[in-house]
C-alpha cells in the first residue's frame, strides 16, 4: 500500500554556531565544534537538514571537587588534581569539547584568584586542542570576576563562557563581545524566560551565533520531564520560525544525573537499584540519551563510558535511515 | 480523527426525511459529529455507512490490552505527538525475554526473579509487566515447555516469539484459559495463518516488517480476516531507523488517521540506549533482553517521567509526617509537598533510624527552590505551616529545620517563629542522616 508520509515544512532554521578558533582563525585550537543549523526536529533526515552532528563534552575542574561521587573520583583519580591532565585525559577517551568549571576556592581553600583562574585555562588549553567552554562557580559576581579575566587572556580562542543568567548576563556578554568568544545564557526551564534572556543579550550587540542556550534540565527521577518538554517546545518554536529560539542547545546532564543519590549512594540503597557503578553510568546516559532526542546539541557529561555510548547513539542516528518507503 | 458534519453528511441517505427528529440530514449529521445523538436513530444509513463512521469514531491509535490472571497491560490510544501538547496516556509495558534453549532452570529463575521485582519510586511500587518467550529450539514441545515454566513462574501476560505457526499454535495451547497474549508474529509468508491462530486464541497479534508500507499491507489484511488487536514491529535495532520509522507511523495515525498504521508499536532494543529512545519516542510494548535492576530501575523511571501528565505534578497531602516515631525531642524539618521532594527527604530520614517531625508544606507541589522562586515557600508560608499544626505543644526544644538551598529565610523565619530554634540543615537529602547525627 503507497504510503503518504506527512513532511512538515518549517519555515525556521536554527543558527550554526562555532566553538574554538584555530590557528588560522587567531586560536590555537586543533579542532572545532560547529553546532546548530538544523532546519527539522531531531534526527528527522527524512524532511531536512541537519548539517551538524550534536556533540559530547567532558566537564572538568579546575581542582579536586569536594562533592562528586566516589564512582567518578575513582575513574578520573589520576588526574583529578590536574587540571591540564584532566583535559587531556578527557580529550583522549574521545571528548568533542571540553567544559571546565571554575570552583569558588582553589586547592589551599583560598578564594579563587583571576590569577589562577587564568593560569588554570591557559595550561588546559596548553593541554588539550579541543574547543574549551568556561563555566564560573554560579555566583554571579566571582562569576564576573573571573570569566572576564579569562576572556581577555583567550582573546580569540572563540571559548563558551558560562552561565550568563538574567541577573548577570551584561558583564559577561560584554566580554565575550569584546575578546571574540561565545556565550552560554541558561534560563530556568521555561521557553518565555529562554527568549527574554536572548533577547536581552541580543539587544546588546552580541551576534546571536554567538549565543548557545541553556534551558537547564533535570536528571531522570528528578525532573527530567520538564526540561525535557522545554526542550522539545523550544525547538519547536525555533523551526515554526521565532529567531530568538532558533538557538543551538547546550544542557547538563552530567552534572544533573551524578548529584542523585542512585549515583552518589552504594550502600544501604534498595537492593532493586542493582549494581552501583552501572547504575550510575546508566543515570547519566540514560538522562543525556533522551535530552539528546528532545534537541540538544551539545551534551555535558562526567563518566567516559557515557560519553562512549552517547557518542555511539549520536553517530547511528546521524545516518539517514534507508527506508525504502521514506 | 473524527469527521466533521460535513464528511458524515454526506455518508447519510441525504433525504431529509424527518424520521430521526432533526428536520434535515445535515442538522442530524452536525449533532452526530458533536456527539450528541446516536447514528442508530436514522433507520435509512447503509451498512457500508454505518462501517465507516464506526471506524472514524475510533481512536487514532487501538488500545491493545495483554490480559492473563489477575493483570492486564494496555498500549495504545495516544493522541499527541509531544507530551506537551496533553500527555502520553498508556505506559509502554515492559517485557522481559526469556530463549526455550536455554535451561528450565534459567528460564525459571530469569523469569521469577523479574517477576517479584519491584521498586519504589516517589511512593509508586513499579514493575515489570510480562515476559515474552522466544523459540529459538525450532521445537515446538520445548517452546511449549518453556511457556508452561513461565506460567509456573509468573502470571503476568505472555508475548509468545516465533514466525512458524506450529511453534506458535503449541505455545498457544500451552497458555492458561481466558488470558490474551501477543503473538510475535506475522510477516509476508506467514500472516494468514497468524491471523487464524490470533482468532482462535483471542491473541493480539504483531506484524514485522522495517518498511512501513509492508506493515499497513499487512495490518489491513489481517483486519479483513477479523483479527483487530495488532500491534507493528520496526524490525530494527538501529536507533535511527526505529525513531524514522515510530515517528512516521505515529504521525500517520494521528493526522491522517490513517487506520493501518494505527497500532501501539512493539520494539525489541537492543540495549539499554536503544530501549531508552523506545520510551520516549512511542514504543507500546518494550521487549529487553537481561533483567538487570541497574536496568530496569532507571528504564522504569523514565517511562514513568514521560508519562506524566504535564498539567498536574505529582503531589503529596501537606501536614506533619511522623518518621521513625518522633518523641518530644525530636527536630521539625520542613520541605515542600513536591512529591520527589518529599519522598527524597523522607526516605533519607526514615533511613537514618532517627526521629523526625516532617513538615510538609502546600507549595502547590513545586521543588524547593522552584516554589522559593515562584514565591510558595517563604518564611511566612512555612510559619503559617508551623502554626497550623500542633507541633509547638508537642516539641521540646522547639526546634525546626530548613533546606539548605533556602538557608536565606533563616532570619526571616526567626521572627516569625518566635520561640523556635531555627536551624539549616544540608542542601541535599543525602546527606540528612549525617546532619540528625552530628549537627542536632
Ligand atoms: C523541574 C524544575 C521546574 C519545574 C517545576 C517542577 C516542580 N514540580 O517543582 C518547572 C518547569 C515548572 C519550573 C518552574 C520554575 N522554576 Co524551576 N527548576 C526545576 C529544576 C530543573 C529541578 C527542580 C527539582 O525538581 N529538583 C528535585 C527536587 C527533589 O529537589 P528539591 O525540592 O530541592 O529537594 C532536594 C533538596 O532541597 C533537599 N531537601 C528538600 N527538602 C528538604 C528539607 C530539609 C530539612 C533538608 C535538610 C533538605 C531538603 O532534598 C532534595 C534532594 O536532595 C531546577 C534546577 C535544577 N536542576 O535543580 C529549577 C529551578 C529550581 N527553577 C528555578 C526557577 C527560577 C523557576 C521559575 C521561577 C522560572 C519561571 N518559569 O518563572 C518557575 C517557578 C514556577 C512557577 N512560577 O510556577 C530556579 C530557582 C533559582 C533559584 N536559585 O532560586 C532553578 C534552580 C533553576 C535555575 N538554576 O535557575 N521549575
Ligand atoms: S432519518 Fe436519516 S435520512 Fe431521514 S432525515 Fe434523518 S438522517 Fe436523513
Amino acid at each position: 500500500m503507497p504510503i503518504e508520509i506527512p513532511k512538515d515544512k518549517w519555515p525556521g532554521s536554527v543558527r550554526q554556531v562555532v566553538l574554538g578558533a584555530t590557528a588560522a582563525e587567531g586560536g590555537t585550537r586543533t579542532s572545532k565544534v560547529v553546532v546548530g543549523g538544523e532546519t527539522c526536529m531531531p534526527f528527522m533526515h527524512f524532511e531536512g537538514a541537519i548539517p551538524n552532528r550534536p556533540v559530547v563534552a567532558l566537564e572538568i575542574r579546575d581542582r579536586r571537587p569536594d562533592d562528586w561521587s566516589p564512582l567518578l573520583v575513582k575513574t578520573w583519580e589520576n588526574v583529578i588534581d590536574d587540571p591540564a591532565a584532566w583535559a587531556k585525559a578527557a580529550e583522549e577517551v574521545g571528548a568533542d569539547a571540553i567544559q571546565l568549571t571554575l570552583s569558588l576556592t582553589d586547592s589551599a581553600g583560598q578564594p579563587m584568584s583571576p590569577e589562577t583562574a587564568v593560569a588554570t585555562v591557559k595550561a588546559v588549553l596548553q593541554a588539550s586542542g579541543l574547543p574549551l567552554i568556561v563555566f564560573g562557580p554560579g555566583q554571579s559576581e566571582v562569576d564576573n570576576l573571573l570569566l572576564v579575566a579569562v576572556a581577555e587572556a583567550t582573546k580569540g580562542e572563540r571559548l563558551a563562557l558560562g552561565i550568563c543568567e538574567d541577573k548577570n548576563y551584561r558583564t559577561i556578554v560584554a566580554t565575550a563581545m569584546a575578546n571574540d568568544h561565545v556565550i552560554t545564557a541558561r534560563s530556568p526551564m521555561d521557553v518565555n524566560l529562554a527568549k527574554q534572556l536572548n533577547i536581552l543579550i541580543s539587544d546588546m550587540g552580541l551576534p546571536l551565533d554567538r549565543v548557545i542556550m541553556d534551558p537547564t534540565t533535570g536528571a531522570l527521577g528528578y525532573g527530567i520531564e520538564y526540561g525535557y518538554s522545554v526542550m522539545e517546545r523550544l525547538r519547536l518554536a525555533a523551526l515554526q520560525g521565532d529567531a530568538m529560539t532558533q538557538l543551538p542547545m547546550l544542557v547538563t546532564p552530567g552534572y544533573e544525573a551524578w548529584k542523585t543519590k542512585e549515583s552518589k549512594v552504594g550502600e544501604g540503597v534498595p537492593e532493586s537499584w542493582g549494581d552501583w557503578l552501572q547504575r550510575a553510568i546508566n543515570w547519566e546516559t540514560m538522562t543525556a540519551i533522551a535530552l539528546l532526542e528532545a534537541g540538544a546539541n551539545i551534551l555535558v557529561l562526567r563518566h567516559p563510558e557515557s560519553l562512549k555510548q552517547v557518542e555511539a547513539a549520536i553517530q547511528d542516528l546521524m545516518t539517514a535511515p534507508d527506508m525504502v518507503s521514506v | 480523527m473524527a469527521l466533521s458534519g460535513i464528511q458524515i453528511y454526506k455518508l447519510l441517505p441525504q433525504t431529509n426525511c424527518k424520521e430521526c427528529g432533526f428536520p434535515t440530514c445535515l442538522a442530524f449529521a452536525m449533532k452526530l459529529a458533536a456527539k450528541q445523538v446516536e447514528l442508530s436513530a436514522c433507520p435509512y444509513v447503509t451498512e457500508e455507512s454505518i462501517a465507516l463512521l464506526a471506524e472514524s469514531s475510533a481512536p487514532p491509535i487501538r488500545l491493545v490490552s495483554l490480559k492473563s490472571d489477575g493483570y492486564e497491560t494496555k498500549a495504545g490510544n495516544e493522541v499527541v505527538l509531544f507530551r506537551h501538547e496533553k500527555t502520553f496516556y498508556n505506559k509502554p509495558g515492559l517485557f522481559v525475554k526469556v530463549v526455550d534453549t536455554e535451561s528450565p532452570e534459567a528460564i525459571k529463575a530469569k523469569i521469577s526473579a523479574a517477576d517479584r521485582y519491584v521498586v519504589n519510586y516517589v511512593g509508586i511500587e513499579l514493575t515489570v509487566d510480562g515476559f515474552a518467550i522466544e523459540a529459538a529450539s525450532g521445537d515446538p514441545e520445548k517452546f511449549s515447555a518453556a511457556v508452561k515454566l513461565a506460567r509456573e513462574a509468573s502470571k503476568r501476560p505472555l508475548i509468545l516469539v516465533s514466525r512458524d505457526p506450529s511453534i506458535i499454535s503449541a505455545g498457544l495451547k500451552a497458555l492458561e484459559a481466558g488470558e490474551s497474549a501477543l503473538i510475535h508474529g506475522a510477516d509476508k509468508s506467514n500472516w494468514e495463518v497468524m491471523a487464524a491462530l490470533a482468532q482462535e486464541h483471542k491473541a493480539a497479534l504483531a506484524v514485522i516488517s522495517t518498511d512501513l508500507e509492508t506493515s499497513a499491507d499487512l495490518t489491513e489484511k489481517i483486519r479483513g480476516k477479523g483479527v483487530e488487536d495488532l500491534a507493528i514491529d520496526p524490525d530494527t535495532t538501529g536507533l535511527g531507523a526505529m525513531l524514522t520509522f515510530n515517528t512516521i507511523a505515529r504521525r500517520m495515525a494521528l493526522k491522517k488517521n490513517f487506520k493501518p498504521l494505527g497500532f501501539p508499536i512493539i520494539v525489541f532494543p537492543k540495549d539499554l540506549v536503544a530501549a531508552t529512545q523506545a520510551i520516549s519516542k512511542y514504543a507500546g510494548f518494550v521487549v529487553i533482553d537481561d533483567f538487570k535492576p541497574d536496568e530496569v530501575y532507571p528504564l522504569l523511571v523514565l517511562r514513568q517521567n514521560i508519562y506524566t501528565d504535564p498539567q498536574k505534578p505529582i503531589q503529596v497531602q501537606p501536614g506533619v509526617y511522623e518518621i521513625n516515631n518522633p518523641n518530644s525531642e525530636a527536630p521539625v524539618l520542613v520541605t515542600t509537598n513536591f512529591s520527589i521532594t518529599y519522598f527524597s527527604v523522607a526516605n533519607e530520614v526514615e533511613g537514618s533510624g532517627l526521629p523526625a517531625w516532617l513538615m510538609v508544606c502546600d507549595a502547590e507541589g513545586m521543588s524547593v527552590l522552584t516554589a522559593w522562586a515562584a514565591g510558595k515557600f517563604d518564611a511566612e508560608r512555612i510559619a503559617k505551616s508551623v502554626k497550623g499544626s500542633d507541633l509547638a505543644s508537642k516539641v521540646s526544644p522547639k526546634r525546626v529545620v530548613l533546606p539548605g538551598h533556602v538557608a536565606v529565610l533563616s532570619g526571616e523565619l526567626e521572627e516569625e517563629l518566635p520561640g523556635w530554634d531555627v536551624r539549616v540543615g544540608p542542601r541535599e537529602a543525602v546527606d540528612i542522616p549525617k546532619f540528625l547525627k552530628e549537627a542536632l
